[in-house]
């Protein structure tokens, strides 16, 4: 039984379970999501499995591991990282997605904490992970270097932060504001402002401040041929991952 | 599908990754080479392992290609026959009385045996001596199927003796009559031969040197498959209303019949264990998945047993389910969601609909006494053996062997 049962009224769980299908609904309106999360995954698995020394294709490679996925959803990352072993702490800002990702992992039997939190919260609560994770988030925060300030607070000494977002470039602006919102409409219109998306370097100079340092960048390359995403070090340009640590 | 509120999963429920309903050797094979890689998986089987190891249960042997032997290497099942499956080293196909035949020599396509001739009943020992081995696997039997419930996260399934499994994906290894493909209202395309196969073993007075026999009569083709000693498997079709004179034939004129058609190759024979007979027919299901749901081996195709391809295919289907399930697994992905399944039927339907219409040929062609098919058959068979044609007559050996077209990491022989 899942950790969260308790946090949602069991007279909710019926409306709260229709829009968890949604939200899982693999050629549903979060089909982008679903294509990038086997890359994102893997890439997830494979960069905390060597900070730590595991194997990443032994059972639940993530175990005994503490992670905080902040921008949760509807539990989208949360729930795999929870069955690959990891003890995970899921927040996010709205309530709606933090009930239908805690019903979804009650349906599957997922044990996930998820919690409606923010960042900030969580600091002054004085909690700490062995990683923390922030994927397609800060596009959309307020106040860039007060979040950047959080995720490194909430990081124990020895922890990775993993973060994904998109460059500022004009094949950013076409593919990801003209391409995914307005021709493939894989997205709602205003989903992305594209003025608040961070270039690498702007990103990597706001954490190297909270006293952390980039260890890798990586893009995250659409290839329209095969409907995937894979990673590619050399293409930056649109969206794109990145690890760092103390 | 269920349209119901969701079930949250109950202490008393039993849950896993993937659950199999059907225990035969395509369904123990798949719970075998899943819970080799850590799978949670919980087999549901309406006979129990006493019953399916009766001389009576299951009198037939299967031909387990190349590719199918490393399937269940990988699987750990194949170390668990100790030896106790019989090489195949030459093929010879050959038409009534007649001298010149297609000749396959395992040694033209490398050191290995085309494949080996084993009991269903000894492979099955080897199953389930290996499921006692894997920590990951249940193996729920007897039991029956109640109901089944695919819902959009889970799929439930209820037990006759109220129990619930709950699990990510539901596998139908259920055999022809599948209730898991019916429960998803998928389709069969298919027919009838008009022939049914007698099958027998027969014990013989000189050594078959591991050669397969086809021997392509009109009544319907006749073959020869080496066992372990001076063993063969005999597996004869024939006519549907000829069958059962044959079946209720005494042991002495049985025993005739059988040596009229082996010839004297083998010395004299003598009939061991009881005769089968198995009405023949091929299917094929118009989809392999649904929501939650992937079916394998004979509920999604069932071909004539001429080129002893049946299990072979439905141990294909299951390395390439197993592993498009562990990529999703090692990742914490839905085993069973939309791509996952998406991937497995993708990957199988172009195989598996080749073998079926390769199949269908060879019957139709060889199963008639019509003379210009007959000299058709001839020129063809002697002209795979002509020297210009032969990276063809290798195409043809590779695929008897299960070694053709994209294969999955077990078929490699790469751990999953």
């Amino acid at each position: 039984m899942s950790q969260t049962a308790t946090t949602v009224d069991p007279g909710e769980i019926q409306r709260f379970s229709a829009i968890a299908a949604e939200w899982w609904d693999e050629a549903g309106k979060f089909r982008p999501l679903h294509k990038l999360n086997p890359v994102r995954l893997e890439y997830l698995r494979d960069r905390i499995c060597a900070h730590f020394g595991r194997d990443p294709l032994a059972p639940q490679p993530l175990k005994g591991l503490r992670l905080v996925d902040i921008g949760c959803g509807g539990g989208l990352l949360s729930e795999p990282l929870a069955r690959m072993g990891a003890e995970v702490v899921g927040i996010d800002a709205a309530e709606r997605n933090v009930k239908t990702a805690a019903t979804h992992a009650m349906e599957t039997g997922t044990p996930v904490d998820y919690r409606h939190t923010t960042a900030e919260d969580l600091v002054a609560a004085g909690e700490t992970f062995d990683a923390v994770l922030s994927l397609e988030v800060v596009e959309h925060v307020a106040d860039v270097p007060l979040f950047l300030d959080s995720l490194a607070a909430l990081l124990k000494p020895e922890g990775l932060l993993v973060m994904a977002t998109l460059n500022r470039t004009p094949k950013s602006y076409l593919m990801a504001i003209i391409g995914a919102e307005y021709v493939l409409r894989w997205l709602p219109r205003g989903t992305h402002d594209w003025r608040k998306f961070l270039k690498p370097s702007e990103l990597a100079a706001g954490l190297r401040a909270t006293g952390l340092t980039v260890r890798e960048v990586m893009g995250l390359v659409y290839s329209p041929f095969n409907d995937a995403f894979r990673l590619d070090a050399r293409d930056l340009d649109v969206n794109y991952l990145l690890w760092a640590s103390r | 599908m269920s349209t119901e509120p969701p079930l949250p999963t109950a202490e008393t429920d039993m849950v896993a990754d993937v659950a199999i309903v059907g225990g035969g050797l395509a369904g123990l094979s798949l719970a075998a080479a899943l819970g080799t890689a850590g799978v949670r998986t919980i087999c549901i089987d309406r006979d129990s392992p006493a019953h399916q190891l009766e001389a009576t249960f299951d009198g037939r042997t299967t031909a387990i290609s190349h590719g199918s032997m490393k399937i269940l290497e990988g699987a750990g099942v194949w170390g668990h026959l100790n030896g106790d499956a019989g090489p195949i080293l030459e093929i010879r196909v050959t038409d009534q009385n007649r001298p010149t035949f297609l000749h396959y020599d395992h040694r033209e396509v490398g050191d290995q045996p085309f494949g080996y001739i084993v009991e269903n009943v000894v492979l099955r020992r080897a199953q389930f001596a290996r499921l006692a081995e894997l920590p990951s696997v249940t193996h729920l039997a007897p039991v029956e199927v109640a109901s089944l419930d695919r819902g959009p996260a889970m799929a439930t399934i209820t037990l006759a003796d109220g129990r619930r499994v709950r699990a990510r994906l539901v596998v139908g290894a259920d055999g022809r009559g599948s209730l898991c493909r019916k429960d998803a209202g998928i389709g069969l395309v298919g027919g009838s031969y008009d022939q049914t196969a007698i099958v027998v073993t027969v014990e013989h007075e000189f050594p078959h040197r591991g050669v397969a026999v086809e021997l392509f009569l009109p009544s319907g083709p006749f073959a020869m498959l080496p066992l372990t000693g001076n063993r063969t498997s005999i597996v004869w079709s024939d006519k549907s209303a000829a069958v059962p004179h044959y079946m209720g034939l005494d042991d002495a004129a049985f025993t005739a019949e059988l040596q009229a058609r082996i010839g004297d190759w083998l010395g004299a024979v003598r009939p061991i264990g009881g005769r089968y007979s198995f009405p023949l027919s091929w299917q094929h299901a118009e989809r392999y998945v649904d929501r939650r749901l992937a079916l394998i081996s004979e509920t999604i195709h069932a071909m004539h047993p001429i080129a002893g391809q049946g299990l072979n295919m439905g141990l294909r289907d299951l390395a390439a389910l197993a592993e498009v399930i562990v990529d999703a697994w090692r990742l914490g992905l839905d085993v069973g969601g939309t791509a996952t399944l998406e991937r497995y039927q993708r990957w199988r339907r172009f195989d598996n609909v080749s073998l079926l219409g390769v199949t269908d040929g060879l019957t139709r062609l060889f199963s008639n006494d019509i003379a210009p098919l007959k000299l058709a058959r001839g020129l063809g068979l002697a002209a795979v053996n002509a020297p210009p044609l032969l990276p063809l007559k290798k195409l043809f050996m590779r695929h008897a062997m299960g070694v053709v077209g994209e294969l999955p990491r077990l078929v490699r022989g790469e751990p999953l």
